[in-house]
Parts: structure tokens; sequence; C-alpha cells
């Protein structure tokens, strides 16, 4: 037993999810109680998405634990598979039906007997990996699915595209500013004339994965979500991988190299350098921030970065190599890939720290003390408390995390990205610094205008005590409305009584 | 399918129970904010720790007085003991928070594993020196607020039962609260103290709440001898056999069957106070049980009615769909059509017809006065099909939960999130109005944008 107040990966079946409601007509039924489908509500509220989440649960109760599931999850599967019509059902387990071991894989084959779309049941142990590490096998295992679904029936298409072509793989619902990045993404395909042959999983259809052999490499952005498909691709296909991240100008410069020794490996003749040249120095303004003076004010000042191993390493580079501020901690809680994140940031910062726990990386921030911390939503709230200001660079995150604006983290528009959100904590920082040494931008007593300025009337003190339990902002409000009510009717004193009626005339 | 025994017009029918609701670890989030001194320990997994920390968003990083005890493999395999893992834990708590009492809500996970909660508590209790409340509020068996049942319902137990003199004074809080700083005449003004059998309120509100409708019994010149919960642990109401009891809440009937078969009280089944119609009714219910005649309360009702009525020309002649997720549904049905709309259909988790037997009474009463007909009261709704009603019956208003809201209103359905009922403060007549703010804010906001031709937002809608 371990006493968590929070966590910075999700279970297991929240990966399993992301994956089946990325793609489009794909539905997944979760073995699960009363009350675990709450990934629709985060799904609906942080990404305000118009549609029906394509999850449901076969509600796991009491008859359940007594008798098994027995036909429910079969009726459940062959049910959705009539009403909605998907390609795929993603039979998921969640904790509590994996400690009921009951033998899922059997209801699957029992459903997919009466079932037009296909069944699958999501391969993940709830006990030993998280939503990141689920995810990526959930990808995979589609993906596997499919190929050898179209090699069986002989329609696994020959050969690659005619022009270079990428697969750009990880792209999911959920995931930190990835619909900006696939826009990016795409784009930086263009620029280079690259055709994208596909983008997974996001917004592809199981249709699609059968052509996925035919690009000339894929394009893994991120760290944690695509590899394990990667990998089986070149196992299978000999397809090679690009697993370097385009996040800041160096690593997509790094990116784009490795991209075009790929290519030409495989004859394609392409020379990005003049390309990379002209991003960098004219049409990004990362690299021209970096020399302005702006950014040598920030050469020195200390941050903490700590997220997710792709945003907390290229944060940490991006910070040290190419503005020159002084990482004295870089961190991640992506524990199982720990060695990954070691390699990768060592030389850019001080010291490393990986952990899953929220109070021991507080701790850190509260012993380095430093200008600004790039974390996740937790380590802004632990600036908060420090007074110590935070950019959000990775999940888990909250709404505000799912901008409208294009935002993307990746690419040379990224680069941009970056360098704004970088600049506005550590100026904000400044700032708050000056106010304290200087005492406030305004110092005179603030003179308060309206009629509760200087008040007439007398508040009892019972009345005085319910007023304190309205919440501060709001208080004001409350206070005038009622005083207003109670001048306009003739009372000098404002008893529990007469606020009460205020709010019931007023709604104050 | 009908009531049995009691021929009704009210129409009950069970669906598959495929719906969505919080689970009810999600009480946590309210009761720990309730009870000051308490630490509430969700013994469970992953999986009831991220709904937690997602649901409950900012408050989560206010050092909350609740954590997890996350489960292990080693737990699952009983490798490890959970007596010691649970000292370990509860040890660490009362080192670094010295709560006054400790609640374990059990979870699906240790209902499956069989981890004998309630067998360990009393021992673990003696030898740490801090109380353990065992609570079973887990989605195998209940839904969202029905978790504050099942903890209620725990508390009861452990309510003291006979008052010490000297401890007289300090559990009279509230009363000496309501009388401070007045002087004697104005309190013989409200009405003469009746001497009647002590009364216990149960369900917990926001404490302006409490301070309300004790102030609301107290001019019928009824004393609210305790409440369950207080304020803190250490204050729980005395129950002797013999006393009063009266829910506030349509979701606990386990609290009030504990308060009936084990502490021996004698329940008053009323409507809840919800709206003024339902708060009249509450009132008049616990007077004809003391034997006194309710003054003024017809007077109170019209004026509140009165001052509802811009928010009612809103909504008056429209119909309204409860999908069912947290069981207020009844009571704010019965409020809303008393304020002029029609409603289609209640959806509901569960629905105990002999604890809310009075509610149901006032909610067929209602129909009737305003001749309008009775709901269909769908009780485990099945969402898929409740939306498949929903796009027949084009309803002007949908109350449900946040995972169907946007994907309705993108398709012009007004929605409202049936959660905020829940937080919101509802109960009273003073609180009327915020009931009706909530319920007629979709349709303010979208006469504000009906002109603009945006109402459906997805290609292809199947409405």
């Amino acid at each position: 037993m371990k006493l968590a107040y929070w966590m910075y990966a999700g279970p297991a079946h929240i990966g399993t999810l992301r994956i089946a409601s990325s793609f489009k007509n794909v539905h997944a039924i979760m073995h699960a109680p009363l009350g675990d489908d709450y990934f629709n509500v985060m799904r609906s509220m942080l990404e305000r998405e118009r549609n029906f989440t394509p999850v449901t649960a076969s509600i796991v109760d009491r008859n359940v634990l007594a008798r098994g599931s027995q036909e429910k999850v079969v009726d459940n599967i062959t049910r959705k598979d009539k009403e909605e019509t998907p390609d795929l059902i993603v039979l998921t387990p969640t904790c509590t039906s994996s400690i009921l071991q009951e033998d899922l894989q059997n209801f699957v084959d029992r459903a997919q007997m009466d079932c037009q779309g296909d069944v699958l049941l999501a391969d993940v142990n709830h006990y030993r990996v998280n939503e990141l590490q689920a995810a990526d096998r959930t990808l995979q295992q589609i993906v596997e699915y499919y190929i050898a679904k179209a090699r069986k029936k002989g329609e696994l298409p020959e050969g690659k595209t005619e022009k270079p072509s990428v697969n750009i793989i990880g792209i999911s619902t959920l995931g930190f500013h990835n619909q900006h990045d696939s826009t990016e993404l795409k784009r930086l395909m263009a620029d280079l004339g690259i055709e994208v042959n596909a983008v997974i999983p996001d917004g592809a259809t199981v249709e699609e994965l059968k052509n996925l052999p035919r690009a000339w490499f894929n394009l893994i952005p991120y760290r944690e979500l695509g590899r394990m498909t990667a990998q089986y691709l070149e196992k299978e296909f000999g397809t090679p991988s690009v697993e370097i991240t385009p996040m800041g100008v160096v690593e997509t410069a790094r990116c784009i190299r490795q991209i075009q020794q790929v290519l030409n490996a495989q004859g394609a003749n392409v020379d990005y350098e003049d390309f990379i040249n002209e991003q960098t120095l004219y049409v990004s303004q990362a690299a021209w921030f970096s020399r302005s003076i702006d950014c040598q004010n920030l050469t020195g000042k200390k941050a903490v970065v700590f997220g997710d191993n792709t945003h907390a390493a290229a944060m940490t580079k991006i910070l040290a190599r190419e503005m020159g501020i002084h990482v004295v901690m870089a961190g991640t809680y992506c524990k199982y890939d720990a060695e990954w994140f070691r390699n990768e940031v060592s030389e850019y910062c001080d010291e490393v720290l990986i952990s899953e726990d929220n109070g021991e990386i507080g701790d850190a921030i509260a012993r380095i003390e430093p200008a600004a911390i790039f974390g996740t939503q937790m380590e802004r709230h632990v600036g908060k408390r420090l007074d110590i200001p935070c950019g959000v660079i990775a999940s888990p995150i909250h709404i505000q995390n799912f901008p409208i604006g294009y935002k993307p983290f990746c690419g040379y528009e990224g680069t941009n990205q970056i360098a704004d959100l970088v600049y506005n904590s550590f100026t904000l920082g400044m700032e708050d610094h000056l106010l304290e040494i200087f005492g406030g931008h305004d110092t005179k007593e603030v003179i308060t205008k309206g009629i509760s300025a200087d008040s007439d009337l007398g508040w009892t003190k019972e009345a005085q005590v319910e007023l304190n339990k309205v919440p501060g902002f709001v208080r004001g409000k409350v206070k005038r409305n009622t005083e207003k009510f109670a001048r306009d009717r003739g009372l000098s004193e404002i008893t529990l009584e007469v606020m009460y009626a205020a709010k019931e005339a007023v709604g104050a | 399918m009908t009531v049995a025994q009691e021929p009704s017009a009210l129409n009950f029918d069970c669906e598959t129970g495929n719906y969505h609701t919080f689970c009810p670890i999600s009480c946590v989030a309210w009761l720990y904010q309730k009870i000051e001194d308490s630490f509430f320990l969700v013994i469970g997994t992953k999986t009831c720790g991220y709904f937690l920390q997602n649901a409950m968003g900012v408050m989560i990083f206010a050092e909350p007085r609740y954590a997890m005890a996350e489960l292990e493999e080693g737990d699952i395999s009983a490798q490890l003991n959970d007596y010691e893992e649970l000292k370990r834990l509860c040890l660490q708590i009362k080192r670094d928070r010295n709560p006054s009492v400790i609640v374990w809500i059990g979870t699906c996970t240790t209902e499956i594993i069989k981890m004998d909660l309630e067998g360990l508590a009393p021992k673990l209790e003696a030898e740490i020196g801090i109380p353990i409340v065992t609570a079973r509020a887990n989605g195998l068996d209940y839904a969202f607020t029905q978790g504050e049942d099942t903890v209620l319902a725990s508390m009861a137990n452990k309510c003291p039962s006979k008052v010490v003199e000297s401890e007289k004074e300090e559990r009279n809080a509230i009363k000496k609260l309501l009388n401070f700083g007045r002087k004697k005449e104005d309190i013989a003004q409200d009405a003469e103290d009746v001497n009647h059998h002590p009364l216990v309120l149960f369900g917990s509100l926001p404490d302006p709440v409490v301070t309300n409708l004790t102030l609301e019994l107290k001019k019928q010149g009824i004393n609210v001898s305790g409440w369950l919960p207080a304020k803190r642990y250490t204050e729980l109401p005395t129950l002797e056999e013999g006393y009063y009891v009266c829910g506030v809440n349509p979701f606990l009937s386990r609290t009030a069957t504990t308060l009936m078969r084990r502490r021996k009280c004698k329940l008053i089944g009323a409507p809840f106070p919800i709206g003024p119609d339902g708060t009249r009714a509450w009132i008049e219910k616990i007077c004809s049980v003391f034997g006194i005649e309710p003054q003024g309360l017809e007077e109170r009702e019209a004026q509140i009615w009165e001052n509802l009525e811009d928010y009612i020309q809103l909504i008056r002649g429209k119909s309204v769909f409860f999908m069912g997720d947290n069981l207020l549904e009844i009571s704010l049905a019965r409020f809303l059509i008393r304020c002029g709309m029609t409603c289609q259909e209640i959806g509901i988790p569960y629905m105990d017809k002999r604890y809310q037997a009075a509610e149901l009474a006032l909610l067929e009463k209602t129909c009737n006065d305003m001749g309008v007909p009775i709901p269909k009261i769908i009780e485990k709704p099945d969402n898929y099909n409740q939306i498949q009603r929903i796009y027949e019956q084009k309803p002007d208003l949908v109350i449900t939960g946040m995972a169907h809201a946007n994907p309705l209103e993108a398709r012009g359905i007004n929605t409202k999130w049936s959660v905020e009922f829940t937080f919101a403060q509802i109960h009273g007549f003073t609180n009327a109005r915020d009931i009706l703010e909530l319920a007629t804010r979709p349709l303010r906001r979208n006469n504000n944008l009906k002109d603009l031709g945006w109402e459906k937002l997805v290609k292809e809608a199947k409405v």
C-alpha cells in the first residue's frame, strides 16, 4: 500500500481508451463498475468534444461478483455492434475486472461470432503498467491485428509509395497539445516534400492501417506513445523510424537531418540543409530571440523542469542549450523509462530527479528556489504556493491547457510558442519581484467607490459571521446588495433575517 | 412495472443500468470539507485516485484532508498484510495531520478481495487511539451521492448515546450561535419554544444552509438538537432511543434505516426542503409530528414564489428531461413542475420508494395541481436509450452529466450539468433562487445567442 495524494500518469485503461477514442469509428467497452467511465467526462470537458465519446461500460455489479458476467459482456458488445456499427470494439479491462479474473478473451471470441465489426481484448496488466505504457501497447496491438488481418486476406499493399512518405505515429486524444502538433508536423512534412501516408491513431480509420507499410519511414514525435508500433513495423517491413522529437530549434534540425539520412538511404537524394538554415535564421523567431537582449537577461537564471520524458527532456535542452538558462534540476515521472531520460538531459542540468511522488518534487523545488518552473499542473500549484511562476509543459493538465488557438510545441512554430512561454514565465517573475521591492504598483490607500465604503449600517455579529462564510470573490457584492436592500427598506441593522430576505428578494 | 402494495399513478420502470454517474467515493470531496477534523482514506487503486484527482479539479491542490491508500500487486495477492499496511499509513496520517477521525472508504477492489475493513478498524482504532469509521462507498453497489449515505450510516453508529451534562453546552453550539448577541426579548418573539421530543436532522449541508434551515424550524418553535454530520467529528449529535430524526436529502435511505433500526430513532418521512414548496411541506410535516400549528408558512412560500417570477417566466410551459445521476431528481422535478415546467422522464440511479414516499406523493400531487402528466420514473436508466428518447421528444432542457452535456449542446439541445445541483446551495426558502439560477442558465445563455444560427454545430447530426 502506498499513501498517495496525487498521481502523474493515470491507470492503464485510460491509455487504452485514449487510443480507442482517437480512431474513427472504434468503440471501447469497459468491463468496469459504475462510475469508472469518468474518461468520457474528461474527453467531453477537456477537449470540448462535440461528439459522444465512443466509450461505454459493461457494468460490474454485485450480480457479476456473485455469478460472473455470463452473457452480460457478450450482450453489450453485440448490442453496441448493432447500435453504432463500429469497425472495431475494444473490450477494455479495468483494475476491478482484472482481479475478477474472468476469461474476457472467451467473451471476445464469442461476441466476434455475432458481430459485423471486429472485437479485440486490450492486452494490458493494470497492476504493472500505467496510462502511457498501456496506450503504447494498445496502439501496437491494434496495428498488428489489422496488418495480420490484411495479410491473411491478401490485401496488404505491395511496396512503398512513389514519393517519400511518412507515418506520423502517436497523436492521440487527451495528449498535451497533440492536435496542434499534428497540424504543425504535417505542415513541416509538406515543406520538406514528404507525403503524409498516415497519422495514427488520431482521426484514422482501422481500414487505413493496412497501408502503413507503404510509408518510407515512421516519425515518432513523442517518446511515450508509438515506439512499440514503430518497432513492430520495423521488424515486419523494415520501415526505419525517426524518434527525435522535433521540439526546439536544435532538435527540430536534428530530426530533419535524420529524416534526410533515412530518405537518402532509400535513394531519395534530398538535402534539407538550406531549409533548416532558412527556417532557423529567418523564419522561426526562436533563434533570433536567443540572441536578443531580452534573452540576455535570462542568462544564468535558475529553472526546474519536470514532466513526461518527451517534454521535460526537450524543455531542458531548450532552456540550457538555446537560452542559456541554468537548469538546476530536470525530472520525469516516467520511471519505467528513466535511463533514456538520464541520458538525454544529464549534460544539460545539475541534477536529475526520477519520481512519481509530487511531494518529493515540491520539496525539491522549495529547496532550489528557482526563478521559474516548467512542469505539469501540479508544479504550477507548487509554484503558486511558493510564489514562483510556472509554465505548463506536460500532462497532467487542466482545461486551460487545451487552448483553442494554434499552439504547437513541435516544429518551427512550436519553437516560437515555447519562446513565448519561457519569456512570459520569467518576466512575470521579475515583475513580481520588483513589485515586492517597491511595495506594489500603487501604494496609496485604495479609495473605494460605491455606497458601501463607509456604511451607516450596522451588521449584527451573527450576520457578520454569516457574511464571512460567503466566498471572498462575491462577498463584496453580497454585502452591497444586502445593504442596498436594507437601506431601501429603511432598516438600520442587518441581521441574519435581513440577509436571507435580501437574498430571497434580489439574489444578493 | 408499478408498485404492488399501494396503487399509484406514478409509473416506475427499470432499464439496464448503463448510465453515467460519478463514483460514490466522490463524497469525500464535500465531506472532508464539512467535517473539519476528519481525514478520509480511500483504499483503492489508481483508477479511484485518478477519478478523485480529476473530478475534484482545483480542490486537490489545497492540501486536502484525504488521500489514497493505493493498493499494489502485493496487496491484491495478499503477499502483504492488510493490517500492517493500514497501520503504517494511518500512523503516518496521525503524525502529519492528527485528525479526530479517520474515515476509511472501501472501494470495489476491497470488496472483491474481501478486505475486512470493518473487522480491522476496531483493532487498529484501539492501537493508534483515533476513531476509525468505515464506509463501503463503492461503484459495485452505489451511485454518486449514495457515497455520503454510506458514510453517514457508519457515523450514525458512532454518535454518543447519552448526554453528559457538562458537554451539553458544547453540543448546543448551533443554538448558541443563533442566539448570539440577541436580546432575550428578540428570541421570545420568534415563537415560544414548544416542548417537543429532541429532533436531529441528517444530511451534509454547507454551514450557511444548516443555519438557515435551523432558523426556519426555530421560527415554528422547534429546536434542532443536532445535525449528522456536525462541523466536527467531536461534535456528533447525541442519539437516544425515541429521538426524532428527519432527512434533508433524498439519497440518505441507509442512514435513515440505520437511525431507525440501530439507534431506535423515529423517522419523520417528509418531502425534502428543496424549493419553496418542498421546504414548506418539510416544515409542515415536522410540525405535524410535534403537534404544532405552523405559523406564516403560506405567506412565506407565496412571497418566495413572487420573488422567483422573473426566472419562472423563462421556463413556464417548457419541458425538462432528467437523465439521472445523483438521486436529487425527484425533488428537483417536483419543484420544476411546480414552476410550470412539464417533465417527460425522471431518470434516477436508485429509487427507495419508502424513504422517498412523501416526496413521491408530493410529486404526484404537484402534477395533479398543475394539470400536467405525471412523468415516468426510470430507475437504473440506459443512457443510450435515453438519448434516443431525447432526440424524439426534443425537451427544452436536459439535466445530465458532463459526459453528455457538450455532445447534446452541439446538437442544439439545452443542457444543465447535473453535478452542479449537488454542490450548489439548493435547500430552504432562501436558496430556491439558486436552483432556478442554475436551471435557467442554459436558457438565458442560449437566448442571448439565438439569432446567430449557431444551434447545431455537428455535421450530419442525428437529431
